[in-house]
């Protein structure tokens, strides 16, 4: 049980690399959704074609593992509506501020070993966990 | 052919965060609260995507251009400063309150869970504050 979902999360984590090497190898972007998302928005759009592709595919994967899987591969959201607000308020501004995600500093910053995405990827684990661990042990919601 | 390519990298993309479990929160949740009922399964995706990138980066990096022409547009910023921590403390901060990061949240609107899109409104909201403060990025 267990070793099978482990399998699957280290398959979606390799599909997840392909992803970003194919971007890379093809356009040589960085697959960055923050940066992807804030090139979208104005002042200054650039490049809309890629990015809106790229990101059209990203809304067909999950869509495609429902149909595969025969039921919907996306979870209900965790927390009420004004949380929600705020966490993406937060992660806007701090994505935006600190000039990547999960994806680009987690994973594309660290395949290159650049320092700056090493530092972000350790900071935002360790203020996510830190959250969680308020909220859910000291909070006790 | 450029657009092609892109979707096929975004799509492999958003299969593999869906395969992965990043499209729950829940399981983000539980792989952040390390002193609850810890959940690694996030460590596996990351760690696959992290492997394959490293080693496919190196690869790719070979090559003096990418394959459709242009060149490698790669940051350039090499400081260490009080903007990236800061950033990234109010990122994580966010996904640890509501366990989505922008690539899944986006990746789940298609389920039209209203509270998706409220994140994800919020979240280009502070997308946009963030660059009209700081300019391009």
């Amino acid at each position: 049980m267990f070793s099978v979902l482990w399998l699957q999360a280290l398959a979606g984590g390799v599909l997840i690399g392909a992803g970003a090497v194919l971007l890379m190898a093809g356009l040589g972007r960085i697959a960055g959704i923050s940066g992807i998302i804030a090139s979208l928005l104005p002042p200054g759009v650039n490049d809309a074609f890629w990015r809106l592709s790229f990101l059209l595919g990203l809304l067909a994967g999950p869509a495609l593992v429902g149909l595969v899987l025969g039921r919907s591969a996306v979870g209900v959201p965790a927390v009420g509506l004004p949380g929600l607000a705020v966490a993406g308020l937060l992660v806007g501004l701090g994505s935006g501020i600190g000039s990547g995600c999960t994806s680009g500093h987690g994973v594309c910053g660290l395949a290159r070993l650049s320092p700056r995405s090493i530092v972000a990827t350790l900071t935002f684990l360790l203020a996510g966990g830190a959250t969680v661990f308020v909220i859910r042990h000291v909070v006790g919601w | 052919m450029g657009v092609l390519v892109a979707f096929g990298a975004g799509l492999l993309f958003g299969v593999g965060l869906a395969l992965g479990g990043m499209t729950d929160p829940r399981v983000v949740l539980g792989f952040l609260d390390v002193a609850g009922g810890w959940n690694p399964a996030l460590a596996f995706v990351l760690g696959g995507a992290l492997f394959v990138t490293a080693i496919g980066y190196r690869l790719v990096f070979r090559r003096r251009r990418p394959l459709l022409g242009g060149r490698f547009s790669l940051p350039r910023a090499t400081e260490i400063d009080a903007r990236l921590t800061g950033g990234a403390a109010l990122f994580g901060i966010g996904w640890g309150l509501a366990g989505y990061c922008p690539g899944p949240a986006l990746a789940s609107l298609p389920a039209a869970h209203a509270g998706t899109l409220v994140f994800v409104l919020a979240m280009l909201v502070g997308l946009a504050l963030a660059k009209a403060r700081t300019g391009e990025r």
